[in-house]
């Protein structure tokens, strides 16, 4: 018999009594202003809430967080950069990457965590070996919790989908936070309304 | 097979009071922001409900949700092994990276890897496998087991970790800077994952209706690990299983919550199909799990999400530290999972434990576990597994306890022993309640004294 159906065989040899799966409810009656809790939980998490200055435009605004970035690879359209994802063949030639800006699907309020995918990211590495990493995110994109967050369709679509919620982080030695454990160092969230016409 | 002795192996650790109160309170402030974590989610015992439920459910299914998994995951574009037992596992994934000439695996955090010793296999066979999580590096390095599921080197100090990395990665030995030992494990670890031809993640939930799994770091570590080079395979423990997506609602908010404090991991993803031009395999591994849902007491414990909360909050685990259990699996759950591995190795487990409960009380599943580990005794004992001293001991305490008027006695005689006996008679070595611990000062009357003084009708 191959093992997988050695293991089947003896998983219904053991004939534990079924009992019945349990309705799981959305939990929202009450939820905090999304928008309001979204930023509080990204701060606690070690992300950034970075507001535009009405007098300026999101380059202007990413070179000023980031003076002394070389490469900058965007993969939004608002934002040129130095280098284009569309451009970037193989993961590898992420490594030298200061700053990626991406634009995620949705975020979630509970937990601070923008939803990105291999349709956002492109190449997926932008998110892990570059050093900062800036997202785009329209406050209409906040769902309030987790559970209308994975009742969202895109996850069904994608190979690859990642709720991420601020910097790569560990706290190994002596429980010492440090940011930057492996991946990025920073994550900063920029309020900035998608162009809805073409979608 | 040697048999753990867990009392032995504390006391080494016991040996140095720097570490044990550093560990101790460092494993108590997380359970402490568990606490407010939990406090702060009004539907926090429903939760606990719910997933006890889903995870109850697929167990009794378990068959038939596999087999809903491999499914979606081939038709994902995902290969699908099946392993009966450790060695199975390390033969699949070592024939998968030997027919891809793949010489270095960079890895994320698995419990389950470490359950089929996959990395000494690996290693034998001229595979180099670089651990990405710097907990699980720092134990890599230093050839020692993760001493917790969540917090591998909790059990060690910044100093310790110098001098592990200055042997190993060559930091100056004279530094403990937290900031600069990170530092040097990114700076040390980005090539390797640069020059890795394979990359490989454990599976916090498999979900069998979309066929993907569901990985939580805080490092980001499994997404450069599954992300930079082009083969991904993921080792999963056939439990891992929930039915649905919609589920992963329930157990991703109280994973971090009920590990660290934290709302969510800093990163939660999702797997579900190879990259474009990549190549992803899934290895579903058996090891004892089948056996374990045939036992009627113990198969609950194969809810278990690997939170840690039971260790942090056991003050024999944050006494004695994971590395005593001598096993994969430490604390709590180490006690009631190792002995389903072997009995007769893991007999001194299930007595590393006060049986106050709180393992019970905070876990998210609802696994019963000083229930377990009450079990695992009876059963250590009727088969003779017990130590003498231990057994002599209890049939002294078995007559006494059974015997009102004996017990009064004894209470009284005890009471005005603690209270009057020189240190020297209570610290005595055969008395092992006086080790590493003070006696607390004796009651001024006895419980049943100040009952009948003031309670009971005269």
């Amino acid at each position: 018999m191959s093992s997988r159906n050695a293991i089947l065989a003896s998983l219904r040899a053991a004939q534990r009594k079924p009992t019945t799966l349990p309705d799981v409810p959305m939990f929202d009656a009450g939820l905090p202003p999304a928008l309001d809790k979204f930023k509080g939980t990204l701060a606690q998490m070690g992300g950034i809430w970075a507001e535009m200055p009405a007098d300026t435009d999101i380059d202007a605004l990413i070179r000023a967080r980031y003076p002394d970035a070389k490469v900058i690879c965007s993969a939004v359209p608002e934002v040129a950069g130095t280098r284009r994802i569309e451009e970037v063949r193989d993961p590898h030639e992420l490594n030298d990457v200061d700053v990626g800006i991406v634009r995620p699907r949705f975020a979630v309020a509970e937990t601070g965590s923008i939803w990105l995918s291999e349709t956002q990211f492109q190449v997926n590495a932008l998110g892990y070996l570059s050093q900062h990493l800036v997202a785009l995110l329209d406050p209409a994109d906040i769902v309030g919790n987790l559970h209308h967050a994975y009742h969202r369709s895109e996850f069904f679509a994608a190979d690859y989908a990642v709720l991420m919620s601020g910097p790569s982080a560990t706290a190994d030695i002596e429980g010492v936070l440090i940011h930057g454990a492996q991946g990025i160092r920073s994550l900063t969230v920029i309020p900035a309304p998608r162009v809805r016409a073409f979608e | 097979m040697k048999r753990v002795d867990h009392v032995k192996a504390s006391r080494e650790f016991l040996a140095d009071e720097k570490h044990v109160e550093f560990h101790d309170k460092r494993l108590w402030t997380l359970r402490t922001l568990r606490d407010q974590a939990a406090h702060g989610i009004e539907e926090w015992e429903e939760l606990r409900s719910l997933a006890s439920g889903i995870k109850e459910h697929t167990l009794t299914h378990l068959a038939g949700y596999l087999e809903e998994f491999e499914r979606n995951a081939t038709k994902n574009g995902v290969i699908v092994h099946w392993a009966k037992n450790a060695e199975e596992h390390n033969r699949i994934v070592h024939e998968i990276l030997e027919s891809r000439r793949a010489k270095t695996l960079v890895k994320s955090k698995s419990m389950l890897t470490e359950e089929c010793e996959m990395r000494e296999y690996l290693e034998a066979r001229g595979i180099t496998v670089v651990e990405s999580d710097l907990g699980e590096r720092i134990q890599q390095l230093d050839h020692e087991r993760p001493a917790h599921v969540v917090v591998p080197a909790v059990h060690k100090l910044a100093s310790d970790v110098s001098r592990v990395f200055s042997k190993t990665l060559g930091t100056d030995p004279a530094n403990s800077d937290v900031h600069y030992l990170a530092e040097a494990q990114r700076d040390a670890t980005r090539p390797l994952i640069l020059n890795a031809e394979a990359g490989m993640t454990g599976c916090n939930f498999a979900v069998a209706e979309t066929g993907g799994i569901t990985v939580c770091t805080n490092e980001g570590n499994a997404d450069l690990s599954a992300n930079v080079p082009p083969l991904h395979i993921a080792s999963i423990g056939i439990e891992k299983l929930i039915p649905k997506l919609e589920h992963l609602g329930v157990f991703i908010r109280m994973l971090s919550r009920n590990a660290l404090g934290a709302p969510i991991t800093q990163y939660t993803s999702h797997f579900r199909g190879p990259r474009k031009g990549g190549e992803m395999h899934f290895v579903l591994v058996d090891n004892g799990r089948s056996a374990r849902l045939a036992m009627d007491d113990f198969w609950y414990s194969l809810k278990c999400i690997r939170c840690g909360a039971c260790m942090n909050t056991c003050p024999v685990y944050r006494r004695s530290s994971g590395l005593s259990y001598g096993g994969v699996y430490s604390g709590p759950i180490g006690a009631i999972i190792n002995p389903t591995f072997d009995l007769k190795k893991y007999s001194a487990l299930p007595f590393a434990s006060t049986m106050n409960g709180s393992c019970t009380n905070v876990c998210p599943v609802k696994i019963n576990i000083h229930e377990q580990i009450y079990k695992w005794r009876q059963i250590v004992a009727e088969q003779h597994e017990l130590p003498f001293i231990k057994k002599e001991a209890m049939k002294v305490a078995g007559k006494v306890l059974a015997e009102p008027k004996l017990y009064r006695v004894a209470i009284k005689a005890a009471d005005t022993a603690v209270a009057k006996l020189p240190r020297a008679f209570i610290y005595n070595p055969f008395n092992a309640w006086g080790k590493q611990r003070e006696v607390p000062d004796a009651p001024e009357q006895t419980f049943r004294d100040w009952y009948l003084k003031n309670r009971k009708e005269k």
